[in-house]
């Protein structure tokens, strides 16, 4: 069983892209760890052995920052953008999107599922 | 595309002078600018700018997790007052 950072690896999965399945750690990462353990990307996860493991997540517990950890990062530099009060942290507040973004139409992975406005007319074909 | 790291960041050559001189001297006064586009650098934290947001003045007080924006961050050009209905009538009269 290959848990590491508290993420159960799926077992038959090649590891490079295993590793994916930690938050934190995409293709890019994934491919930097293995050739630094000197692990082949290629082999599957059940049949790394347990000194690999290890030696995986070692590399990730000392140089990555990954799972809730990031989390937390990411959700204080949202918190802090939202205290100062500049644009993006009201942009933040309401739930649009702060990179200037049209919000016309689109816009929907930000601000969720569409509101119904009560008492709008639909168009009416002739 | 971002700003070239060659030239540093760009900070209102005039509004920096004001507050060098208002650290000199230890003195709090608003100061009024319309340089939207300046970068916050250290020497503005704990003054108080009036911003124009190209209607009126908005008073920021600079913090120092503010050092890196610009500062027409703080003072939004643009008033939503909701789309129509009764809901938003009252929202923009209470305004």
């Amino acid at each position: 069983m290959a848990r590491i950072a508290g993420v159960d690896l799926p077992r038959s999965k090649r590891v490079e892209v295993a590793l994916t399945y930690i938050f934190g750690i995409g293709p890019t990462s994934a491919r930097n760890i293995l050739s630094e353990t000197g692990v082949d990307p290629d082999r599957r996860v059940h049949d790394l052995s347990d000194d690999e493991v290890n030696r995986i997540r070692r590399m990730i517990e000392a140089h990555y920052k990954v799972e809730g950890a990031l989390r937390t990062e990411v959700s204080m530099n949202i918190k802090r953008l939202m205290d100062i009060g500049c644009y993006r942290g009201l942009r933040h507040r309401r739930g649009l999107p702060c990179r200037g973004q049209r919000t016309h139409t689109n816009a929907r992975t930000h601000m969720g599922m569409r509101v119904a406005i009560a008492g709008k007319k639909k168009a009416t074909k002739k | 595309m971002s700003r070239s790291i060659k030239k540093g960041p760009f900070i209102s050559e005039k509004l920096l002078a004001k507050l060098r001189l208002m650290n000199s001297r230890n003195e709090k006064k608003v100061v009024k600018t319309w340089a939207r586009a300046s970068t916050i650098s250290p020497e503005f934290v704990g003054h108080t700018l009036a911003v124009h947001n190209g209607n009126k003045f908005v008073p920021v007080y600079i913090s120092e997790n503010m050092v890196g924006h610009k500062l027409g961050e703080f003072a939004p050009t643009r008033l939503f007052r909701g789309h129509g209905g009764k809901l938003a009538d009252k929202r923009s009269k209470a305004k």
